[in-house]
């Protein structure tokens, strides 16, 4: 039992971490990213990551890099230019590390395609990829709770009608209703356009699952005797409702847990068919889309870089949720 | 008793048809309104002025959306599903493959799913922790974080560096199935462990423990039949995500499904096209679901009393 208990409290910990990390990462990301995500570097096509050093042939030093040299086009074979140290640079040129000379590559993640830096795209992926995900579960708590608070404090046809159309939906599969609406809506818009109707569609799909649950715990206070009171002092349905709805407050947070990974994968999947954001902003989808070729990942492993970074978000909410399951089985 | 049972999957089979005209009509109507049609395109490669309109009445784009739905709801009593405008080909001979494919690949992907997770979770739901149990649901909980979508990259990757000990070739099952069941089936799996678990507490089972029947008998007879019905009350959410997942599993395996079908016709704002997909997938799930519901109302009396 002590030892349960501790593992929860080491598990929420790294959690915990997780999240900030993630959290300071994003809002950091101009600051944190050695280059701009759509900064291309002639010559450095796929360029593995670059090893960092901390000794040559005269001892220790502060860490450094080489300058990678194009040995072989074709083959896009890099070599180290031993003869070229190059020292990292730390808080200087606004950034938390880059190079001296601010134009050089600093490729800590390797380069893609376009010898764009990953490891600043993956930066302001996650800014992006992140941030539609958080407003696309804000909203559908917001709706969820809303008509799941409705329904259950109503009651009667109105719940019947609201439930049935949850119902519905959830009987769709999220994907589907996405790419569909998304479809629907005009194709070609701006990043900032997208990301407004990505939040809002990722909401009106995972609505259904909050109201449900907010329905039946609503339906289940309004037995109580405090709900009993508030009526017979005459609250209206409105006010009833904002009574009983906090109620819901444990089953919110666990769906926040559950929700967050869905929506960061079907932004991923969305992006990746190429009805998301559009390619030259990062997001973690498009690097996926990037990614996902069967000789780009023999070669250039380094671009499944997003991909463990929402396999972590994952697993982080993972770790949440059955911390609080425990938490509340007792 | 057997006709209560009847009665319910008729009221069910009425909801499901229902379902599935009302997803098929409102999908048509969408891609009605959305920006654009199919005929806009003439307009810029075509010189004839006459083409774009020729086209709109070939398609039947120049009646108002409701005169539309109504002639291709005639049609769909009589199975036929219009002319797709991309193709240029009857949208019923396009669904035919892609419709089995998705079908077959879903299809085995729930079986793999129930076969591997709910035995599993019996085990895990009714033993103590031993370290083989521990690993099972370590195993379930990073599966269930690791979606089709980057578990089918992680296995491109694996089979790549590796040297394709399993086969990656356009068409071959292998590969999309497993990327699709697993992560279910440890979804599987720890819901029938929770339910298992609750199962096993309730006093029926602690009587019957106290009379002598054996363990197994308990856990897999006893609690099994109250643990199915809580499982088979979320198959309906468990084959959406399935449905949700194949789409992007089909797309990065190749495996030519139903939906790049229909995001090509979304794309190219092709009205019947999309229509006819909506329809087959919605057959799909509404059969999915009847036949789980179906299930659960010949496990628990209760259910089908509901009706």
């Amino acid at each position: 039992m002590i030892a349960s208990v501790r593992t929860t409290r080491r598990r929420r910990r790294i959690g915990i971490a997780v999240v900030a990390t993630a959290v300071l990462a994003t809002l950091a990301v101009p600051l944190m990213a050695p280059h701009r995500p759509t900064e291309q570097f002639a010559d450095r096509a796929y360029a593995p990551p670059m090893r960092i050093h901390i000794r040559d042939t005269s001892g220790f030093r502060a860490p450094f890099v080489y300058r990678q040299l194009l040995e072989n086009r074709l083959a896009r074979r890099y070599r180290e230019d031993s003869s070229a140290p190059q020292s990292l640079a730390w808080f200087s040129n606004g950034r938390l590390v880059s190079l001296a000379d601010p134009r050089e590559p600093l490729l800590l993640l390797g380069a893609d395609a376009l010898g764009r830096d990953v490891l600043s795209r993956l930066l302001y992926g996650g800014r992006l990829s992140l941030g539609v995900t958080v407003v696309g579960v804000l909203g559908a708590l917001l709706i969820g709770a809303l008509v799941g608070g409705i329904a259950g404090t109503v009651g009667g046809r109105l719940e019947s009608a609201l439930m049935l159309m949850a119902d519905w939906l959830l009987a769709l599969p999220g994907a589907y209703l996405v790419l569909v609406l998304r479809g629907a809506l005009p194709l070609v818009i701006s990043v900032g356009q997208t990301f407004v109707m990505i939040a809002g569609l990722f909401a009106f799909a995972a609505w259904p699952h909050v109201a449900r649950g907010v329905r039946a715990i609503v339906a289940s206070e309004r037995a109580r005797d405090y709900a009993e009171a508030a009526r017979a002092s005459g609250a209206g349905s409105w006010r009833l409702m904002r009574q009983l709805v906090p109620a819901a407050r444990g089953f919110l947070f666990v769906e926040v847990v559950l929700l967050v990974p869905a929506l960061l994968v079907a932004e991923a999947t969305v992006s990746y068919l190429g009805l998301g954001f559009p390619d030259a902003s990062a997001s973690w989808g498009t690097m996926l889309f990037d990614a996902a070729n069967v000789h780009v990942l023999g070669d250039a492993p380094w671009m499944l870089a997003p991909a463990i970074a929402v396999f972590l978000v994952a697993m982080t909410a993972q770790w949440f949720g059955t911390f609080d399951t425990n938490h509340q089985g007792g | 008793m057997i006709t209560r049972l009847a009665r319910f999957a008729l009221w069910r089979l009425c909801a499901a048809t229902a379902f599935t005209v009302v997803v098929a009509s409102s999908s048509l109507l969408l891609v009605r309104f959305a920006p654009g049609d199919a005929a806009s395109d003439l307009t810029i490669t075509v010189a004839d002025p006459s083409a774009p309109r020729d086209a709109r009445a070939r398609m039947g784009l120049d009646r108002s959306p409701l005169a539309q739905l109504g002639a291709w709801l005639v049609g769909l009593a009589r199975l036929d599903l219009g002319t797709s405008s991309r193709f240029g080909r009857p949208v019923t001979d396009l669904l035919g493959d892609r419709v089995a494919n998705t079908a077959v690949l879903a299809g085995l992907a729930l079986a793999l799913a129930t076969l591997v997770g709910l035995p599993m979770g019996v085990v895990t739901g009714s033993r103590l922790k031993t370290p083989s149990t521990r690993f099972v649901v370590f195993l379930s909980v990073f599966l269930v974080a690791c979606p089709p979508i980057l578990f089918t990259l992680a296995l491109l990757f694996l089979s790549i560096s590796s040297g394709e000990w399993l086969p990656v070739a356009p068409g071959r099952i292998v590969l999309p199935l497993v990327a699709l069941a697993l992560p279910m089936a440890a979804v599987v799996e720890r819901l029938q462990s929770q339910a298992t678990a609750e199962a096993l507490s309730h006093p029926h089972i602690v009587a019957a423990a106290a009379r002598g029947v054996p363990v197994h008998r308990l856990v897999w007879l006893h609690a099994l039949r109250p643990s199915l019905r809580s499982l088979l009350g979320v198959y309906g959410i468990i084959i959406a995500t399935l449905f949700s997942g194949s789409v992007a599993v089909e797309t990065m395996t190749a495996w030519p499904g139903l939906g790049r079908l229909m995001l090509d016709g979304l794309v190219s704002r092709d009205v019947y096209l999309v229509a006819g997909c909506a329809l087959a997938g919605a057959v799909l799930i509404a059969t999915g679901n009847l036949v789980a519901d179906t299930l659960r109302a010949a496990i628990d009396p209760r259910v089908r009393e509901g009706v």
